[in-house]
């Protein structure tokens, strides 16, 4: 049965490397700079996860196919080397795989983290609340009003509890539904979170965060392709939680300043 | 002077009568097979919520038959409700990973076999002990009063995030009493795991028999004094971490709460928490979890694999070692779980590289398995292909933990299928294999009777096969952006992969099926499996050297003397290839 088991396991490895080796589920799109550095780590990892997890199924199944229901009193023998030499390939294999993938890795990190939003990017709110996103665009003045958490009603689609009466500021700010952005320009996204955790995901954009109540944060992309790509909450965040998307949709600058025009009408 | 008693805390009087024997018992084998008990309970529950949530996955309009009873206002016609998935997922994740991750591997069998391995008649202090097991109990009932409340259980994952899970009622359905039962209940399990902790440690420490030195210890005792020293550490994080965030929700403090959230259309009259707060208090204490789920199985696993092999692992020292390096490191890496939490992002590179090095420890683990197969003599029964297939299941999961360690990956990958895939299959599957494992090789200690060996191998064809068609898909999901705890795959793009949803619902409609074999084993060989004697598996660890099941003091009154280390396989004994820890014979090699 030991080597029923070997089979089965030999079978499990390549078939559970086969749609990986045939790129049956790819990554979808993508649309971002930054993207490729994910992606390019990510191919990276899978490489020698893939190694590994096939390289250890495979060993474990010879092992177990010639030192299982051997003859009761087969002389029993240690592996060359003992211990050491396992433990010495261990840390120099996985040890150097460790060191290269935090070290290299972390070009793609900083890429969206470590670098600041460029001075001209243009400047998003996004608000997420149960179960819905939506998105402030300063308006010909460039500057956005407060919010005041007290003033947020829902039934007046005053979503982000504006003032216009007594703050001129967000006389002119625009709030839609659909994250529009301009094709090849720095989008800086600053994050509002109006009760609970939520999560801002767009996977062709290759950028995930958590909306943090409390904590103003902020992530910043370009995108490449015009389009419209789907934005989800990644966050558990109540009932309607599968629920809560909006769309992104990517313009050329041309078409995103009539969009711009027309909503400030 | 005051009298002192001559009889140290852990020695106690026969017991007498059923409720002494059976109910509040002392002694730590009845305290062991209860724990067992509950979370054979709690993993029934557990998997049958699964079924539910796979169901409706994929048939979202299925009528469930008595799904009704269980909740009208959540199942109304037997169809389930977005709100009520997210119950029935917050409380299969609670119950997996508190009472039956946490239960089986460490507390039913650490308490069953950890003080006769080291040679003591009972656990240090068994009063203790009994009060653990029965605070976890109550931890369970008020758990499961969540299903009865007019509210129904809470809808916000295991982890409870703040504020979702402190600003009560306006969060939404199950959050006003629901989400309380949770926050007691867990509170109440911290406090029985940090008293069975301590037990554990002072137990080991103190109550070793004559000549059982530390390094003498068989390995899984060694995993459940390390799990413990973890646990103690852990649980003292969580419990205040539960105790804030029930002041939160019913007293009107804000440790967890902000100022100017609106939830419900009503602004909340809270200032000054902070959501990442509980994430870090959560997550210190929920990244050792992983550890002390796998661990157990870890030195369970390595102890029925020696025996199985017939000769030692290559080096007992450095599994050891091994062990309490992932038990060190488990300290450093809580932040991995929060990359995208809006916390510091230079911090996520402090925590990826603590993460990564973990690979090297589990790495070494698992060579020095695979190394010690090699010439080995391996016997084929169901503890050992338990044992196998958890060290499959072992590298399998591991290996995807290398992909969400790094940040950057983590932007794509988190909260999709594939960390589902990666915890499922490591801290899920793999823990319970050892569990399986240790069932069918303790089994005959514990009752005297052997399980049956046909149907623990069918049992174990189904659940190996199953776990990886379940499981392994999972991470292609996750590969192609298939988010987490959705009710319904709304997204444009997943319609093409609905059928591979379909057939891992399938797949885990047949692996859980073959659970019920295991249960039926189990029940069936406890009063009618083939009798079993002393030592059935010729194996060298002291729980062989008594009566099976063992008297009320194990030892019976006697104090055995340690001889040799754990694992004298292979040598030329009085009684074959073994020589067993408590006997005098020399032998001529080794220690």
């Amino acid at each position: 049965m030991g080597k029923i088991l070997a089979v089965v396991i030999v079978i499990i490895g390549l078939a559970s490397a086969y749609p990986i080796l045939k790129n049956q589920y790819p990554l979808p799109e993508d649309i971002s700079t930054h993207g490729h550095l994910i992606d390019d780590q990510l191919n990276d990892t899978m490489m020698e996860a893939g190694i590994s997890f096939v390289g250890a199924q495979l060993v474990l199944a010879y092992f177990l196919w010639t030192f299982s229901g051997r003859k009761p009193g087969s002389p029993l023998k240690d592996f060359p080397g003992g211990a050491k030499v396992l433990v010495i390939f261990a840390f120099v294999i996985v040890g150097t795989e460790v060191i290269a993938l935090g070290a290299f890795g972390q070009k793609a990190w900083a890429s969206v983290y470590f670098t600041p939003a460029k001075a001209d990017s243009l400047q998003i709110q996004a608000q997420a609340e149960q179960f819905a996103f939506y998105f402030r665009y300063a308006g010909p003045d460039g500057k956005f009003g407060m919010i005041h958490p007290e003033k947020i009603d829902e039934g007046n689609q005053n979503y982000f509890g504006l003032d216009p009466e007594n703050d001129v500021a967000a006389r002119d700010d625009i709030v839609s539904g659909e994250l529009v952005v301009p094709m090849s320009k720095e989008i800086h996204l600053m994050l509002h979170g109006k009760d609970v955790g939520h999560s801002f995901y767009v996977r062709e954009l290759r950028i995930q965060q958590d909306f943090v109540p409390g904590l103003d944060l902020s992530v910043h992309f370009t995108a490449t392709k015009v389009g419209k790509y789907e934005i989800v909450c990644t966050q558990l965040c109540g009932l309607g939680h599968y629920n809560m998307k909006a769309y992104l949709n990517v313009m050329s600058q041309v078409d995103f300043d009539a969009w711009l025009k027309q909503q400030s009408q | 002077m005051a009298e002192t008693s001559a009889e140290p805390a852990h020695v106690h009087a026969p017991p007498e009568g059923f409720i002494r024997k059976h109910v509040f018992s002392l002694d730590h084998k009845v305290i062991g097979k209860q724990y067992y008990a509950l979370a054979l309970l709690a993993v029934f529950t557990g998997m049958i919520l699964s079924w539910l949530m796979r169901i409706h996955l994929v048939w979202p309009n299925a009528k469930i038959p008595g799904l009704e009873l269980l909740s009208k206002v959540g199942a109304p016609g037997g169809v389930m409700t977005p709100e009520y998935y997210l119950s029935l997922l917050t409380m299969h994740g609670t119950l997996m990973v508190f009472f039956v991750l946490t239960n089986a591997p460490f507390a039913a069998f650490g308490n069953y076999f950890l003080p006769i391995q080291i040679g003591a008649e009972d656990m240090a202090f068994p009063r203790f002990n009994m009060m653990s097991f029965w605070t976890t109990f109550a931890a369970w009932v008020v758990l499961m009063l969540a299903f009865v409340i007019p509210d129904g259980p809470p809808i916000a994952g295991w982890t409870e995030y703040t504020p979702l899970s402190a600003i009560g009622k306006d969060a939404g359905p199950g959050m006003e009493w629901g989400a309380s039962c949770w926050g007691i209940s867990i509170a109440l399990f911290c406090v029985a795991s940090l008293l069975s902790s301590l037990n554990f440690i002072a137990t080991t420490l103190d109550l070793r028999a004559r000549g059982m030195t530390l390094m003498r210890m068989p390995l899984c005792t060694w995993a459940w004094f390390i799990t413990s020293c973890i646990a103690l550490l852990a649980f003292a994080v969580l419990l205040p971490a539960c105790i804030l965030l029930m002041l939160d929700r019913h007293a009107g403090t804000s440790f967890f709460i902000p100022a100017g959230i609106v939830a419900s259309d009503r602004l909340q009259p809270h200032s000054g928490g902070s959501p990442l707060l509980w994430q870090h208090l959560f997550w210190f204490f929920g990244h050792p979890e992983v550890y002390i789920a796998i661990l157990p199985s870890m030195g369970i696993v390595s102890h029925i694999l020696i025996n199985s092999m017939r000769k030692p692992l290559l080096s007992a020292k450095v599994v050891i070692y091994s062990m309490m390096s992932i038990g060190f490191l488990s300290y450093m890496v809580w932040g991995h779980h929060m990359f995208l939490s809006g916390m510091n992002p230079m911090s996520a590179l402090a925590f990826s590289f603590p993460t990564l090095t973990i690979t090297i420890p589990a790495t070494i683990l698992t060579l020095i398995w695979l190394g010690s197969l090699y010439g080995a003599n391996l016997q084929i029964n169901s503890a050992s292909l338990f044992a196998i297939g958890f060290i499959s299941m072992f590298v399998s999961g591991g290996v995807s933990g290398f992909f969400l360690a790094q940040p950057s990956i983590d932007i794509y990958l988190h909260a999709t299928y594939f960390v589902v895939g990666h915890f499922h299959m490591v801290m899920g599957v793999a823990s319970l294999f050892g569990v399986f494992a240790g069932t069918y090789f303790w089994f005959p200690k514990m009752t005297g009777r052997y399980m049956s060996e046909g149907l623990g191998k069918l049992h174990f064809w189904i659940t190996f096969i199953g776990a990886y068609c379940i499981f392994m898909p999972f991470h292609y999901l996750g590969l192609i952006g298939n988010v987490r705890r959705y009710q319904s795959f709304v997204d444009d793009f997943m319609a093409p992969y609905i059928p591979l949803h379909k057939f891992i619902t399938i797949a885990a409609l047949i692996t859980g099926g073959a659970q019920f074999i295991f249960l039926f084993n189990l029940i069936y060989s406890r009063f009618w499996g083939k009798p079993a004697p002393q030592n059935p598996w010729n194996a060298t660890s002291l729980e062989w050297s008594i009566p099976s099941p063992p008297p009320w003091n194990n030892f019976g009154g006697r104090h055995p003397v340690v001889y040799h280390d754990p694992y004298q396989y292979g040598v030329k004994g009085g009684a074959g290839d073994f020589v067993m820890q408590d006997s005098p014979e020399v032998i001529a090699s080794g220690d």
